[in-house]
């Protein structure tokens, strides 16, 4: 198996292997295998290089970094200064970030090696990275089906050994949904605990950027680099951020695990309602004891999200109107020409999600859709804040199937139900993860497809989260015992 | 007084929940030009669309607080001092036309009227 972060980082700062060298393998192996993958949509190899040998500088100079050398990929809805940051979309395909965002800049300082910018259904907009207007990503672990999304190519890029760790950004599942498809760790940290200055704006009040990585100490090294308050982005919290990467624990003795009733796995095929009895009993065996929660409102969950993130988003993506950024189409007059660039440059599913919350705040229609919404929305945060007094965490599936073919979610909301676990705990801003838990073989293929276990904590309990996953991880080792279709991507 | 507003709110709001979709105005709302396949397929979709969230109605959130965020910041501020800001031409760069130092706009004001 590869290399892990935190292996690469010892090697480069013990200078047993320098940056340049581990930047240089890592550059070879994308083009060796991201025809076949399409995690990338901007390769950044220059630069790489270029920050590679500063990091080396760094290190020769005896600074110990806590992500030396690390090949990384960004997702491309995050601004690095210099580079395009395309959001999947034809409106921005050409549109050059004049600066970095935070959490980019906080890895690129702690020695991390920029590879490329990813592949994202457009504007994080979608569960499958199809609504990408500038590429196909394929799963891994079958070229047939989806890497899961928005942050598809993220999750493909670690999960094909084209990069060690990625960022992504989760609204509703976005970083969990696409982790449980490819076989790797997904966190998204508490909402607020990473700046999003230089993250392109989707829905404000539950957009969050988090990491991807093989390992949950990895996704936790990331983190430690990531979280903690940002001048530049006033929603950022300004709490001590404890370190957890090395503080994380491998038993679950004494932890209580809440299994939610209203989440039953009854509605699922049998064979993947089976991995997830059988993740919980692991937990078990680990020394936890399973609690039974309930969560009544989060079957509200989705037609809640469905309101609030398409209106945040038909007044986010207001900006792009041919006047600062990108594209722009002319037209007889000012309106003409807004109305011509926004139908040139948005895809069929943001326009779907500007049309809807577009209406959602429409004069006369705000109390009957948005403001009903925020108040389910306090229920369910409610629902959990009483679930967590019995409970030290709560586990469920992270997906409601395993990764699937190209073209089999015509309808959009048989798309929105993918995240239908994820999408209460976004609503109420807590931190989870997707870590993989086991496989089955869909009744349409022949390979088997990872599956991913979902834990959620309190707000701002990340280091217990990390802790429980990894406890389960380092006990299963599920993501190991699946091998990806790609030639050679674990040699 | 606030509670007689918010009485009048329930009352247009329930009204809302019925009103067929003029996904025509919708897109002018949102200065989004649309076909006509696609004022067709949308409406289908939005009318598809609320009869699934029409099921939020089942909740009585009569005396709900809304949510707009969930970790309870409150007036966060800072220090009014002044900092190095984005290099104009580098943001400008990034613009469909630029004018000197200026975003350049088709005419707005004295267009024939």
């Amino acid at each position: 198996m590869a290399q892990t972060a935190m292996e690469i980082a010892a090697d480069v700062n013990a200078r047993r292997r320098s940056a340049r060298e581990v930047t240089r393998e890592a550059l070879a192996r994308i083009e060796r295998t991201d025809g076949d993958v399409g995690a990338y949509l901007t390769r950044l190899d220059e630069f790489a290089l270029e920050h590679a040998e500063g990091v080396d500088a760094r290190v020769g100079a005896g600074e110990t970094l806590p992500l030396a050398g690390v090949p990384l990929a960004i997702k491309d809805n995050m601004c690095v200064r210099g580079t395009r940051t395309t959001c999947g979309s034809k409106i921005l395909a050409d549109w050059v970030a004049p600066y970095t965002a935070t959490a980019v800049l906080r890895l690129l300082e702690a020695g991390a090696i920029p590879l490329g910018k990813t592949n994202l259904d457009e504007f994080a907009m979608g569960s499958s990275c199809e609504n990408s207007a500038l590429g196909v990503t394929r799963n891994p672990y079958d070229l047939e089906r989806v890497p899961g999304g928005s942050s598809g190519g993220s999750a493909a890029a670690v999960a094909a050994d084209e990069a060690v760790i990625a960022t992504g950004s989760d609204t509703g599942g976005s970083i969990r949904e696409p982790a449980a498809f490819c076989n790797v760790v997904g966190f998204k940290p508490t909402y607020g605990r990473v700046s999003r200055y230089g993250l392109v704006a989707f829905a404000s009040s539950l957009d969050q950027i988090g990491p991807f990585a093989r390992t949950v100490e990895d996704a936790a090294l990331v983190y430690d680099v990531i979280a903690g308050k940002d001048p530049m982005d006033a929603t950022s919290v300004d709490l001590p951020v404890e370190p957890t990467a090395r503080h994380l624990r491998d038993d679950l003795n004494g932890i209580r695990v809440g299994i939610v009733r209203e989440f039953t796995t009854d509605a699922l095929p049998a064979v993947v309602a089976d991995v997830y009895s059988i993740a919980y009993r692991e937990l078990e065996k680990l020394g936890a004891t399973l609690v039974d929660v309930s969560l009544p409102t989060a079957q509200y969950g989705l037609a809640t999200y469905y309101l609030i993130a398409p209106a945040e988003c038909s007044s986010n993506l207001a900006r792009f109107d041919g006047v600062r950024y990108g594209l722009r189409v002319n037209g007889s007059d000012v309106t003409e020409m807004y109305e011509k660039t926004r139908a040139a440059g948005f895809g069929a599913e943001v326009k779907r999600r500007i049309l809807i919350g577009t209406y959602a705040l429409s004069s006369g229609y705000y109390d009957a859709y948005y403001v009903k919404a925020q108040k389910v929305r306090t229920l369910i945060a409610a629902d959990f804040a009483k679930a967590f007094e019995r409970c030290d965490v709560i586990a469920s599936p992270a997906a409601s199937s395993p990764a699937f073919r190209f073209n089999a979610k015509s309808d959009p909301y048989s798309m929105y139900l993918m995240d239908y676990y994820t999408i209460p705990v976004s609503l109420a801003g807590l931190p989870s993860l997707s870590v993989p838990c086991g496989a089955v073989i869909p009744e349409d293929g022949t390979r088997p497809m990872p599956m991913g276990l979902q834990l959620v904590t309190p707000l701002f309990e990340e280091r217990r989260l990390l802790g429980v996953a990894n406890a389960f991880e380092k006990a299963t080792q599920h993501a190991s015992k699946l091998t990806p279709q790609i030639a050679g991507a674990r040699a | 007084m606030a509670l007689a507003a918010e009485d009048a709110a329930c009352t247009f709001g329930e009204r809302a929940w019925s009103m067929p979709i003029d996904v025509r105005y919708v897109a002018k709302l949102a200065r989004l030009a649309l076909s006509p396949d696609e004022v067709e397929s949308y409406g289908a979709q939005l009318t598809d669309f609320l009869t699934h969230v029409d099921a939020l109605r089942e909740l009585d959130t009569q005396d709900v607080p809304a949510t707009a965020q969930v970790i309870h910041a409150r007036n966060v501020g800072r220090e009014d001092a002044v900092t190095p800001c984005l290099a104009r031409d580098e943001v400008l760069a990034g613009a469909p036309q630029a004018y000197g130092s200026y975003f350049r706009v088709p005419r707005i004001i004295g267009a024939e009227e």
